[in-house]
């Protein structure tokens, strides 16, 4: 694989079966995060993408298989421990009403916090630097639900940036955003991981975003992951057809450098969310 | 340029500590108020003698047999549901909830109804059993209803579950009074809701009660503050999302089932106490939960000192003073700008 490192990652899955009450998402999936960079997870619709986050993250019990974190079973750790070394950005989050950006912010903080301790000085101060790196500041007194849809995740990420989390994962961080939006959301993320070496995993969409921002990307397809790499080796027609059903042209990127994917035509709709199963010649 | 982040905490705080003085300052007169004013009004000069024993036989009888029983049922009783309407407004994630809403106030009449149709008990200290068994009956009742099916118990199916349930043992309750009228004759106002006729040493046990429930309602602040975010955002900040809920529901279950069992349904209290505080301090229940055990008290405290005299040389159940006040007041802060913001 990707990795030059030989000691295991921080945050791995291990044969992991993954499932809803009776139905099964996927089966048997083993993946590695690794440490520092940024990954993009990519694939159709209902094909886990989600569900692999939610597994990472300790919030969906895994079937059979074990989530490492730091080699220890993410489910036998304590979740405050948990909580204090990877945050999680939930896929449709909504603010209490009335709440302000700056309290939303605080309640990040939950993890290094005791039952009787008090504010600290420490938490005050990680708040501070979650709404500057979001940009929020100035924002920090308003009611979130009066602000526009991009300021409203930009609180949101301050929120999870608060728990200063090693690790950050996303769960379609940027669905819902204009295009400005999207780019300076993704941008604050890259940066981040540049930065700080904050491991990354996000969920995108856009392929073409996933192809400039990632170090790595995965790729998910009917509960499996079928690819996994640099957006270089993994982003070829062939795996586009395959999993997508697209037929599409992969570009160097004049701007960014990179891949960069034109669609030319659908060939297909992926089987996972076609009404009928129906091949294309 | 100046910091606005820490300028504004700053005056939310000072603003707290203001409504936090001036509230307690409300509490004080409003128990003044009520040890004076009734059918025969004492002076504060008496009340001083009475309370420091010296010999105004008269007032000292009125005080300790009558008016201070009643204050310190009512300051109990509205610690209790001020709480208890708080915590489920958190555990609901709906700013309009209330104990009732859940079928514990329903479950706490309905047992202690039994109890006394059947004869079994008629004192204040053993009617809190019964109160506590109906509460905890109606709890699991609606945690059972509303996890059938597939998923979990989301709180808006608990509520439907709560409100059904609520409204079916409320009328058992109902119907049990009107088939025996005359068992039910001597605990007429307290199936109306009243802090009166009791005695001090009644209160003892439903105090130690509430006290455990006010405990476990504090301990439970910050889990709540995260659960209102969401349920994956609260676990992924490493909130024990189910014990969080089921602490939240026994400490319910020990505050309705306590003060029930004293003063009978006392309704609107849990539902507007709350909301008046989240207009004071945000939807922030590490402020809203304390300051509602202020507010209540000071609320229920002042409604039945009104009771006492709103109809000459007649009593009022104060419940129905809490409604009569509570419904206008809900009304006015639902129909307003400001149930959203703060």
């Amino acid at each position: 694989m990707s990795q030059s490192v030989p000691e295991p990652s921080s945050l791995r899955a291990d044969r992991i079966t993954m499932a809803y009450q009776d139905r099964i998402i996927g089966e048997d999936l083993s993946v590695d995060i690794a440490d520092g960079r940024f990954t993009v997870i990519i694939g159709p619709n209902g094909c886990g993408k989600s569900t692999l986050l939610r597994s990472l993250s300790r919030l969906l019990r895994t079937r059979s298989g074990t989530v490492y974190l730091d080699g220890k079973d993410i489910h036998r750790s304590r979740a405050q421990d948990v909580a204090g070394r990877l945050g999680l950005l939930p896929q449709t989050a909504i603010a209490p009403p009335g709440i302000t950006v700056f309290d939303l912010a605080r309640r990040g903080r939950y993890p290094h916090q005791s039952i009787l301790s008090r504010w600290s000085a420490q938490d005050e101060a990680a708040v501070h630097r979650a709404l500057a790196q979001t940009e929020m500041t100035e924002l920090a007194d308003r009611p979130v639900d009066e602000l526009s849809g991009g300021q409203r995740q930009r609180a949101w990420v301050a929120m999870v940036l608060a728990q200063e989390s090693s690790i950050l994962l996303l769960d379609e961080p940027t669905t819902f955003l204009d295009v400005a939006h999207q780019i300076s959301l993704l941008d604050l993320f890259a940066q981040l991981n540049s930065d700080e070496g904050r491991t990354t995993v996000a969920v995108l969409h856009d392929i073409n975003h996933a192809a400039r921002y990632a170090d790595d990307i995965i790729v998910m397809s009917h509960g499996r992951i079928v690819a996994h790499g640099p957006p270089v080796d993994v982003l070829t027609p062939e795996l586009l057809a395959e999993v997508f059903g697209v037929e599409a042209v992969v570009i160097d990127d004049p701007v960014n450098g990179g891949p960069h994917i034109i669609t030319r035509h659908r060939t297909r709709i992926p089987a996972s969310v076609a009404p009928t199963r129906e091949e294309a010649p | 340029m100046h910091d606005p982040v820490g300028a504004t905490a700053h005056a939310t705080g000072s603003r707290l500590v203001l409504a936090l003085a001036g509230l307690t300052a409300g509490l004080v007169i409003a128990i003044a108020l009520s040890l004076m004013v009734g059918t025969e009004t004492v002076a504060p000069s008496r009340i001083l003698a009475g309370l420091s024993g010296e010999c105004d036989r008269e007032a000292t009888a009125l005080l300790l047999h009558y008016r201070l029983p009643r204050t310190a049922i009512a300051i109990v009783v509205g610690i209790a549901l001020g709480t208890a309407g708080a915590l489920m407004q958190a555990y609901t994630r709906n700013p309009l909830a209330d104990p009732g809403i859940l079928g514990v106030n329903a479950g706490a009449v309905l047992g202690v109804t039994i109890a006394i149709a059947t004869g079994v008990s008629l004192s204040v200290t053993t009617l809190a059993v019964p109160a506590l068994i109906g509460a905890a009956f109606a709890t699991v009742a609606v945690l059972l209803l509303a996890s059938t099916g597939r998923g979990p118990a989301t709180p808006i199916r608990m509520t439907l579950a709560g409100v059904a349930l609520g409204a079916v043992l409320s009328g058992i309750a109902t119907a049990m009074r009107l088939y025996d009228p005359s068992t039910f004759e001597r605990h007429r106002s307290w199936a109306a809701g009243s802090v009166a006729g009791r005695q001090l040493d009644e209160l003892t046990g439903i105090a130690l009660l509430v006290l455990t429930g006010a405990v476990l309602a504090l301990l439970l602040l910050r889990p709540l503050n995260a659960v209102a975010l969401g349920d994956d955002v609260a676990a992924s900040l490493g909130v024990n999302t189910r014990r969080t809920r089921t602490l939240t529901i026994i400490a319910v279950t020990l505050l309705v089932g306590a003060a029930t069992a004293i003063a009978g349904p006392i309704s609107f209290l849990g539902l507007m106490v709350p909301h008046i505080c989240r207009l004071l301090a945000g939807n922030d229940h590490t402020r809203i939960v304390p300051l509602s055990m202020l507010v209540a008290p000071l609320v229920l405290v002042l409604a039945d000192t009104i009771a006492r005299v709103i109809i000459p040389l007649r009593e009022t159940p104060v419940g129905i003073v809490t409604a009569f006040v509570g419904a206008p007041v809900l009304i006015w802060l639902v129909s307003g700008r400001r149930t959203n913001t703060q």
